[in-house]
């Protein structure tokens, strides 16, 4: 207990420089400012915002990271609640009642609910994180090679189930993921491979790049080629915006269900981040006494997932830090971040560099807290800012793209990779491929194959060493469960019903 | 032709990925795959691409029966013209520079709403050009010429 105190301090003292609290600030202003632009989801605000941090230290870069990413999954919120436009899956839930409180003039309620749940829910999964990080990166130094495989297949499986649509093509997904992230030298043998020879491409596919382009530039081109959709903006003024003691009774059961929901499905590897807020609902739904009125403006049903939401994403930053291995999009890219600096991320990150460690856990706190007090007075500037007709958005949004794949290494050929996928995530949307497991993919490919060579050699060629060992038998043993549950059809058909439920 | 595939979206999604599945397993042809436990540059990636071509298979059979799905139009017209901006902006930023780089992205780009007004289109375009410079090069400091090596920088 007394070493959690102690942590958080070097927190503290490292979040709370003015340097730091400005970053913090400027990320969450920023991610706001772009997230709630409909159409941008949190991935692809943060593969935009992420090349204006490289030029900082680490320690700032990840602080000012932290604070886009709550502010983007913010804005998405707003997004979702103002023009039931939801920007990522996450989101889709929020939308469902809270586009209709919305249209019955209790949009202000809605969004202040939105931000004290995610605000509570923060708070909760802060703390957690920085009881739970140090027992489980403790753990994670006695993980060997074999383990790390296998946790790594098990959150790519955990990405699969997860996903919408056919298992095949998500587990096909993967698989291109994980070979188009071996593009590049071969680190053990210094050997270029599948490069085509040409120079750039021999440190691989930036992950960013390829990022802005799937969720960037792809997003657009689908947008247009939907013939005359109407993007009709929310204009009705925005009143009530406090609370009554009645609205907070009623939201404080689903909020505490939420946290405790998504606290606990985004500690897993594999994105559990993003069905946290699904499962929520449900329980929401469940525990009602009146679950008729949810779909209908239920302010439960904004509270709960949005709790959920935040706090699984929260602790999502978990195996991130702690095993280096990203739950989802985000994490990849944050991880991609990381990288550029120099850090590479597990267990050692926390004894090494504590200052960055616990410094960006109280900073994820901080930008929580930042955006309850920042957009309070800021909601009505967003939803004006949601009336900008989409025929001036798109191309802003395009620049964006450009500058920031550009300004990542000062070179036009990331702009080409962004071309490359912008096209690809353009058709991947139209075969009803997901685009997150082959990110996923994408960051894991050259990590998996250290670990799979690793074990191999310990092993003396022998592949039963992932199913001698203990810790990575079960591991195994879950992702063999995780696919199969899918694999049988009515378990999938469970589950169809509840990512589509909108 | 489209008689026996009853499910184009399957069977074009696994196309593509026998194709690249197949590619790779050609491609890797040139490197040394070595042993189990000594892997070779070529080891996992032609595991990756097998399994990529297994999955392919499976997905252009099952394309073949079940019902009937329809195919959404995949109109390329606003593809080619916002992919054509971004690359045009690739090309011309070093010699341009961005604002002379942003213009014609955001014109091209443009071309594929619909109504398209050059009215709107222009004055959009020099207003972000002039925007993304003042935040991008002057505001954040990053080094993105303003101007190009056309004009001598």
């Amino acid at each position: 207990m007394t070493d959690l105190f102690m942590n958080l301090e070097i927190g503290f003292l490292t979040a709370v420089s003015a340097n730091a609290l400005l970053y913090c600030f400027i990320g969450c202003l920023l991610g706001t400012l772009i997230g709630v632009l409909p159409g941008l989801g949190p991935s692809a605000t943060i593969a935009m915002l992420l090349p204006i941090t490289f030029g900082l230290d680490p320690t700032a870069s990840l602080i000012m990271l932290a604070g886009i990413y709550y502010g983007a999954q913010y804005g998405g919120s707003t997004t979702a609640i103002l023009v039931n436009l939801p920007g990522e899956a996450s989101s889709v839930v929020t939308a469902i009642d809270g586009y209709q409180m919305a249209r019955q003039g209790r949009a202000g309620l809605a969004l202040i609910t939105a931000a004290l749940g995610s605000f509570f829910a923060g708070t909760v999964a802060t703390l957690l994180i920085a009881t739970m990080a140090p027992s489980l990166a403790k753990a994670a130094l006695q993980f060997g090679a074999p383990e790390y495989f296998s946790l790594m297949v098990l959150g790519l499986v955990v990405s699969v189930v997860l996903a919408h649509g056919s298992l095949i093509k998500a587990l096909a997904m993967i698989c291109l993921g994980l070979l188009l992230g071996l593009i590049g030298t071969d680190v053990t043998s210094g050997t270029e491979r599948l490069t085509f020879r040409i120079f750039e491409l021999s440190d691989g596919l930036d992950i960013v790049a390829v990022a802005i382009g799937l969720f960037g530039l792809g997003e657009i081109i689908l947008n247009l080629s939907v013939e005359a959709e109407k993007r009709t903006a929310f204009a009705k003024a925005i009143t009530g915006l406090l609370p009554t003691r009645k609205d907070l009774k009623q939201i404080f059961g689903p909020v505490v269900r939420g946290t405790a929901v998504g606290s606990a499905l985004g500690i897993l590897p594999g994105g559990g981040a993003m069905l946290a807020s699904f499962v929520s609902y449900a329980v929401e739904k469940k525990v009602s006494r009146e679950p008729e009125r949810f779909g209908k403006g239920a302010i439960e049903g904004v509270a709960g997932p949005e709790s959920a939401n935040n706090a699984g994403s929260q602790t999502s930053f978990v195996p991130m830090l702690t095993l280096g291995i990203p739950s989802n999009v985000v994490m990849a890219l944050m991880i991609g971040a990381m990288i550029i600096h120099g850090i590479q991320p597990g267990p050692s990150v926390m004894t090494d560099q504590p200052e960055l460690f616990w410094g960006l856990i109280v900073s994820m706190w901080i930008g929580n807290l930042m955006l309850v007090i920042l957009n309070l007075p800021l909601i009505g500037l967003w939803v004006r800012l949601l009336t900008i007709p989409y025929r001036f958005l798109f191309p802003a949004i395009m620049v964006f793209c450009c500058i920031g794949a550009f300004s990542m290494n000062n070179s036009s050929f990331d702009i080409y990779v962004v071309v490359v996928f912008g096209f690809l995530g353009y058709l991947f949307k139209k075969l009803d491929c997901e685009a997150a497991p082959f990110i996923l993919g994408l960051i894991l490919g050259p990590m998996i194959e250290e670990y799979l060579r690793r074990s191999m050699l310990l092993s003396r060629g022998d592949p039963t060493i992932f199913i001698s060992r203990p810790m990575s038998a079960v591991m195994l043993g879950l992702a063999a469960i995780a696919i199969l549950s899918v694999a049988i059809p009515a378990v999938r058909r469970a589950r169809d019903d509840a990512l589509l439920e909108e | 032709m489209t008689s026996y595939i009853r499910k184009p979206k399957d069977f074009i999604s696994g196309a593509i990925f026998l194709v690249v599945g197949v590619g790779a397993l050609i491609l890797l042809q040139d490197y040394q795959f070595g042993t189990a436990r000594r892997m070779g540059p070529a080891y996992f990636p032609a595991i990756l691409a097998a399994m990529l071509s297994c999955f392919a298979v499976v997905l252009i059979w099952r394309s073949l029966g079940g019902t009937r799905e329809a195919m959404e139009s995949v109109p390329m017209k606003p593809a080619l013209l916002i992919l054509g901006g971004a690359l045009l902006f690739a090309l011309l930023i070093r010699p341009a520079g961005l604002v002379l780089a942003v213009v014609p992205m955001v014109f091209l780009g443009s071309l594929a709403n619909t109504p398209f007004r050059w009215q709107v289109a222009l004055p959009t375009g020099i207003v972000l050009a002039l925007g993304s410079a003042a935040i991008f090069a002057y505001g954040l400091g990053q080094p993105i010429p303003v101007l190009g090596y056309w004009f001598g920088n």
